[in-house]
């Protein structure tokens, strides 16, 4: 392993906190990562297609998910030929220690590295506070755009069973924990009868029965930090009964907010069997005859 | 299709290179986006927000009276944030290719006009549905105003 964990004390009260980085961690290593030497990359994923280009943290590449990481014609993601080349055009080989950061509380940065996982890259980690805090303590930004050597990176398999959860998994799971990450309108059914306005893409409005409705932005600090590690605990363990060593798949609409929720479960408060199912409600909503609850009571599948 | 002539300039440009530079040019364009006016400085309650885009957009349209112009020029007033650049240039769009043509002349055009502008590869489909969706909404404000 190339590089040292932070050990900010904040960081250390998490299950993995080899999973984040603060800003300070990461301005003291840049100069490094610029050489390319110390097996270094730092990864910008955003939602906004262009922010990177308005500016970015020096060195960091790009990594744009709708239209890089997943494939261009099936709804999946690349396979791990294709994967394999986005790493070595930005200079990652198997051992690079990659972190991400991005717009957003990091909603989307969580996603590149939830997909990374799915690749089993070893060291990814976060930046805890993202774009926003970097910019907010007035750090360096460019726009001025890393050429990194084109590296080897071995093409793995994707892992599809362990962190990943498919319609099928989810109705086999009923009855067991679910998280909706979504907007309380969203959960409730009510948003898709807004009049005037267009479908948001599901047939059908509500949740999946039995899922527990915690946004996933409740997991996030004012300057876009994680919250400490016991104001998580407080909001998914004693407010919504949720235990480290249950089954738990996390939904919302495409399987980008649910995978934060993926991380700040599985990285921050130790859930040994966290699935995210990226499918999400456009699936859910869509599909025929599958059991649906609308309303704010979490509902349930029996029956 | 029968575009007013800014947009059909800014459809052909978009559409002589390539995706990679389609990126750029809306890049570009975002930085055009004018300033709002004194009168709109308060966005989120005198204009219309497009929930549609993934970043917080918000719109203003303003027709001119009958008797002042009697082909009833539309103008526009767009807010979105320095942090969502995309948004800012597909309202830059709006704003280039529409800005001071007549009522008519934006009602007439196409609603997949943005199909011409071949950015669902370098930008994807999803996000793209902003775009459709501010137009959308713009016409629909034509056309309560035009009446």
């Amino acid at each position: 392993m190339a590089l040292g964990n932070d050990t900010d004390p904040k960081l250390a009260e998490y299950t993995h906190p080899d999973r984040l980085v603060t800003t300070e961690w990461l301005a003291a290593h840049l100069g490094a990562a610029n050489q390319g030497s110390d097996g270094l990359v730092v990864v910008e994923s955003d939602e906004d297609v262009l922010l990177y280009d308005t500016g970015h943290i020096p060195g960091a590449v790009k990594v744009d998910w709708h239209t890089e990481l997943n494939d261009p014609v099936t709804r999946d993601y690349v396979d791990g030929t294709r994967f394999a080349e986005i790493c070595g055009e930005r200079g990652i080989t198997r051992d690079t220690t990659v972190v991400f950061y991005g717009d957003r509380n990091n909603w989307w940065a969580t996603y590149a590295l939830w997909v990374f996982s799915l690749f089993g890259h070893p060291d990814v980690r976060i930046l805890d506070g993202g774009r926003a805090k970097w910019q907010a303590e007035g750090r360096e930004m460019t726009t001025e755009q890393p050429k990194p050597e084109v590296v080897e990176y071995p093409v793995v398999e994707r892992d599809d069973a362990t962190i990943r959860a498919f319609k099928d998994d989810v109705l086999a799971h009923l009855g067991q924990p679910l998280v909706d990450v979504r907007s309380p309108g969203e959960y409730s059914g009510e948003l898709l009868h807004m009049p005037d306005y267009p479908q948001e893409g599901a047939v059908r409005g509500g949740h999946i029965p039995g899922a527990a409705s915690v946004p996933w932005a409740r997991a996030a600090a004012e300057d876009a930090t994680f919250k400490p590690r016991a104001d998580l605990e407080a909001i998914y363990q004693q407010e919504q009964g949720l235990a480290p060593d249950q089954d738990v798949i996390a939904y919302c609409r495409i399987g980008e907010r649910s995978s934060h929720t993926w991380f700040v479960l599985t990285h921050l408060l130790g859930f040994e069997h966290v699935r995210n199912y990226d499918g999400s409600w456009t699936e859910w909503g869509n599909a025929v005859r599958v059991p649906i609850a609308t309303g704010t009571e979490r509902g349930s599948a029996a029956g | 299709m029968s575009l007013p002539p800014q947009l059909a300039e800014l459809v052909e440009e978009f559409s002589e290179v390539g995706p990679r530079d389609r990126l750029q040019l809306l890049l570009e364009l975002s930085r055009e986006l004018p300033a709002l006016p004194e009168r709109y400085a308060d966005a989120a309650h005198s204009m219309e927000q497009v929930p549609e885009c993934q970043s917080p957009l918000f719109l203003a349209v303003e027709v001119e009276p009958v008797e002042v112009d009697p082909d009833r020029a539309v103008h526009l007033f767009f807010s979105a944030p320095p942090e969502a650049p995309t948004t800012r240039g597909f309202a830059s769009i709006m704003h280039t290719g529409l800005d001071g043509e007549s009522a008519a002349d934006v009602l007439a055009v196409p609603d997949d006009f943005y199909t011409a502008l071949g950015l669902a590869q370098a930008v994807s489909p999803l996000r793209l549905r902003g775009m459709v969706a501010m137009l959308a909404r713009i016409k629909k404000q034509v056309r309560a105003a035009a009446g």
